[in-house]
């Protein structure tokens, strides 16, 4: 068996704990690999034979085991009939893809269907796992919402481990038994809170709300004048709003940050609470920010003390 | 005999039964009872939406007023399914519009419902009282908006696990003042925000409103307000999520949950912080039910919470309750009759959490009424499962996953196929098995002989031949549905066996190594039977037909081929000699 499957995952299957010596190098497979339990009574049907064959080939134990069907030891049942998949089946790993992974047990019809899988663009389902193996689609069987719900999970554990000095003790002992989901890891979920994109923005007194690209500015006064273009000047979708918002000025500072505009720009920070725009240092408000709401500044009072 | 049955009080008399098994054995009886019961009755359940068309379905029953569908096979649930298979509500719906004029009720699952279908139910349902939509795809919130702007008598809407695409936040908004009969209400799936002020007024003016499930974007601060105009409720989900604790909402908070004395069911959850879950305290003694399988709430806050709900029926929670908190659970709450332990890090190497098998067997032990069990878990024994099954004959649902594929007995190395069988053979009532770890042909021998009771069993990377299979289809008398994934079943089992397929709703086998040739002679042999192939690599007549398909989806029919399938399924065809002309 080829060892250097094992650095798809590590981590035996059922096998791990069989110690037959014939088959070890099986228990190290890793557990994304496909071990295919083949039928030994395949080899009575006509045109079997065939898939016999190409079973034979590719298992390299020396095949099924002939037409016999006993309780099988664990280390048998992998060695007579496990069939592991070699790098060609797997075509690159993607991340975050919520598809298909190869077709496992068609591999034993032989090279020709393992060829067309190979042309496949299958790619992994990655769940903030610091394994970037492929993983068997479906398998945990866990629905897609709880999933989600555990990303979410894992993603807002790896925003808390990166407040150095976590104010909350208790919170820091949970966050010791968190599952490990490779926040330490996994870069992409470190990445994740600088790329934020899109947020949503919503105004008072305005139903529909809008999105803005945060990784399109470098600082508040580009974005507070983007919003001011969005909600001020061109939507001209929008109800009327207050006549004394200023338009269509686009040289004059921004409103918005300075305090004198009917309205303020406050954020949503990633604790839930409501703060000013502009009090924090760009790059903070980045990493902190979840949405935004251009809100009356009679009822921005208290905030962002 | 010379005097007939009034109609009228076989109609007063049936109208006490509400089993559709139980009404479809009246319609057996003879044929002005079949005549008399079908014309009086009321609720129709189709479990599979192409195993009958609408117009048979209308045909037989003039006069239904709620419709249950399943679409898509259980296993879309996990991605296997794929996405563009079928499960369309709008036939059923635009039939319906015709046809049912009065029809109050539709619980659609795994179904795709359009925004179109939606406009439909709004607009030609004059009565309409319940929408569920379980696990269902294909509509926005503009189609909601257009169910609350329209229907003024709905007392239920329900989006559970639903995706929903959000196109506008105010559509709960479209419920007009005057409207006030909700009575159920969960939008947990819903992902953007909904216009608060909306809700608020809602909840205040529907005086009925039993449940409530939200979703992650209603804040907490809301919370308290919206438990104050509705302390009749008896069911809530939401969230308690706020990092700083602010007193006066953790009082506010604490005093609108005390004031919710009929509260018995709660989920959500997400996010909780530990610091808020005492606001809880007062109402576990009257919960039945608890969903905390979005919770982060690690071992001992669990405890603490689990060990004041001494009327807890129902537990859904994640693994980090661990043994310890099982225990806990097993000792204090002995009303417990369903468990469903989730991962709370299914792809990790390494276990997270000391959460083993022992946990389960507490709780089988101290929980005399626990009959439903869905448990993942990292390891298993034989004898864990003998004395699960020994210590709960009275189990009827058992659903053990153990994460790692193929694994065995962890103590002994062997296959788990004594322990399953303990399962099968202790608990004669089981209707519904799924297995995992190490598993031979040996097991399906047990199953065979001993699930006489057994409708669904779900498998994976199992077996070790059709004679796994064989065992099962020949010996499980009460099976209706099967879903097999990578298992090393093929043709002989399958064609063998092929009269059971009639029996069953439906067979789901991916992975497998049924051949198409099979699949072919299958479909010829038994034109009751839609015999499914999926292929989504290209046409099976591309391949040897000696080569295994993709996936396999037989289900009975009395509505022929369907013909609304994507590019990559074929069903077999049941002439192919008319095929050529």
């Amino acid at each position: 068996m080829d060892s250097g499957l094992s650095s798809l995952g590590g981590g035996g299957g059922g096998g791990s704990g069989g110690g037959s010596s014939t088959n070890e190098s099986v228990t190290t497979v890793s557990k994304v690999e496909v071990v295919e339990q083949m039928s030994t009574e395949a080899s009575s049907y006509p045109g079997e034979a065939e898939l016999e064959l190409g079973l034979g080939l590719s298992l390299g134990t020396g095949g099924g085991g002939g037409g016999l069907v006993k309780p099988k030891q664990p280390s048998s049942a992998w060695g007579e009939y496990g069939r592991i998949l070699t790098a060609k089946d797997f075509p690159s790993v993607l991340s975050n893809a919520s598809s298909t992974t190869p077709r496992f047990s068609n591999s034993s019809a032989g090279p020709v269907s393992g060829t067309k899988r190979a042309a496949d663009s299958a790619v992994s389902q990655e769940v903030g796992s610091a394994t970037a193996a492929s993983q068997v689609v479906g398998w945990p069987p866990i629905r897609a919402y709880r999933m989600n719900s555990l990303v979410n999970q894992a993603k807002a554990l790896a925003a808390e481990d990166d407040k150095a000095d976590s104010e909350n003790d208790k919170f820091k002992d949970t966050l010791k038994k968190k599952p490990y989901t490779g926040s330490n890891k996994n870069n992409s979920t470190v990445k994740e809170k600088g790329h934020l994109g899109f947020v949503k923005v919503n105004m008072d007194g305005l139903p529909i709300g809008r999105k803005v690209d945060l990784d399109a500015h470098a600082c508040y006064e580009t974005l507070a004048q983007t919003l001011e273009d969005m909600f001020f000047r061109h939507n001209t979708t929008m109800p009327p709003i207050r006549s004394d918002v200023e338009k269509g000025q686009s040289t004059n500072p921004s409103k918005l940050l300075d305090g004198s505009s009917e309205f303020v720009l406050t954020y949503e920070d990633k604790d839930g609470d409501w703060m000013l725009v502009g009090d924090v240092p760009w790059g903070m408000f980045l990493s902190t920010v979840k949405r935004l709401r251009i809100m009356r500044t009679s009822e921005a009072n208290g905030l962002g003390m | 005999m010379g005097y007939s049955f009034p109609e009228e009080v076989l109609e007063h008399v049936l109208s006490f039964i509400d089993s559709d098994s139980d009404r479809n054995s009246v319609s057996l009886v003879c044929k002005s009872w079949h005549d008399i019961e079908r014309w009086c009755r009321r609720r129709l359940f189709v479990g599979n939406c192409y195993a009958v068309s609408p117009a048979i379905a209308i045909r037989r029953f003039p006069e239904l007023r709620s419709v249950s569908l399943k679409g898509k096979p259980h296993f879309a649930d996990f991605n296997l399914v794929p996405h563009e298979w079928g499960g369309y509500a709008y036939p059923w719906i635009a039939a319906f519009a015709e046809a049912y004029p009065w029809l109050e009720e539709l619980r659609l699952k795994r179904m795709v419902v359009s925004d179109e279908a939606l406009e439909l139910i709004a607009k030609k349902f004059k009565n309409f009282r319940v929408l569920v939509m379980y696990s269902c795809e294909g509509f926005s919130t503009d189609g909601l908006a257009t169910i609350a702007a329209n229907c003024r008598n709905l007392k239920e809407l329900d989006l559970s696990e639903s995706e929903v695409d959000d196109v506008s936040e105010n559509w709960l908004c479209q419920f007009p003042d005057s409207y006030t009969s909700l009575e159920s209400l969960n939008i947990t799936s819903l992902s953007s925000e909904i216009r608060f002020s909306g809700l608020e007024r809602l909840v205040g003016r529907c005086p009925n409103l039993k449940t409530l499930k939200l979703s992650h974007s209603v804040p907490l601060d809301l919370l308290p307000n919206l438990l104050q105009k509705a302390p009749q409720l008896v069911e809530l989900g939401s969230g308690l999520h706020t990092k700083e604790v602010h007193p006066d909402l953790y009082s506010k908070l604490a005093g609108a949950f005390s004031g919710c004395k009929g509260l018995k069911r709660l989920c959500g959850l997400w996010d909780v912080v530990p610091s808020y879950l005492p606001t809880l305290y007062p109402i576990c003694f009257g919960l039945t039910s608890l969903n905390l399988s979005d919770a982060p709430i690690q071992c001992p806050e669990l405890i603490k919470l689990v060990s004041q709900c001494q009327n807890l029926q129902r537990l859904w929670v994640l693994d980090y309750i661990e043994d310890t908190g099982l225990n806990a659970l097993a000792e204090s709450c002995k009303d417990l009759r369903e468990l469903r332990v989730f991962p709370s890090d299914p792809f990790g190497q390494e276990p997270n959490v000391s959460l083993t098998e022992q946990g389960l067997v507490s709780v089988s032990a101290g929980c005399p009424k626990l009959h439903s069990v869905l448990y993942f878990c990292r390891r298993m024994s034989n004898v864990a499962l003998s004395t699960i099954a020994r210590n709960r004959p009275n189990l009827t649902r058992f659903r053990l996953c153990i994460i790692e594929r193929f694994c065995p007995d962890y103590i002994t190395l062997e296959p788990l196929d004594v322990g399953f069988g303990a399962i099968v053979e202790h608990c004669k009532d089981l209707k519904r098995l799924s297995l995992s770890g190490l598993l031979t042909d040996r097991v399906f021998e047990y199953i065979g002989s001993h699930g006489k009771k057994l409708e669904m069993l779900s498998l994976a990377f199992a077996g070790d031949s059709d004679l796994g299979l064989h065992h099962v289809l020949s010996g499980c008398k009460s099976l209706r549905k099967l879903e097999i994934r990578d298992c090393p079943f093929g043709d002989k089992a399958l064609l063998e066996n092929a009269a059971k397929l009639e029996t069953m709703r439906s067979l789901w086998m991916s992975a497998c190594q049924v051949s198409y040739r099979a699949c072919k002679l299958l479909g010829q042999k038994m034109p009751r039977l839609n015999v499914e192939v999926i292929a989504e690599q290209g046409h099976p007549d591309l391949s040897p037909d000696e080569y295994p398909v993709e996936k396999l989806y037989i289900y009975r029919t009395v509505s022929g081929p369907r013909s609304d399938m994507p590019s990559f399924v074929w069903t077999m065809d049941k002439n192919p000699a008319l095929r050529s002309s």
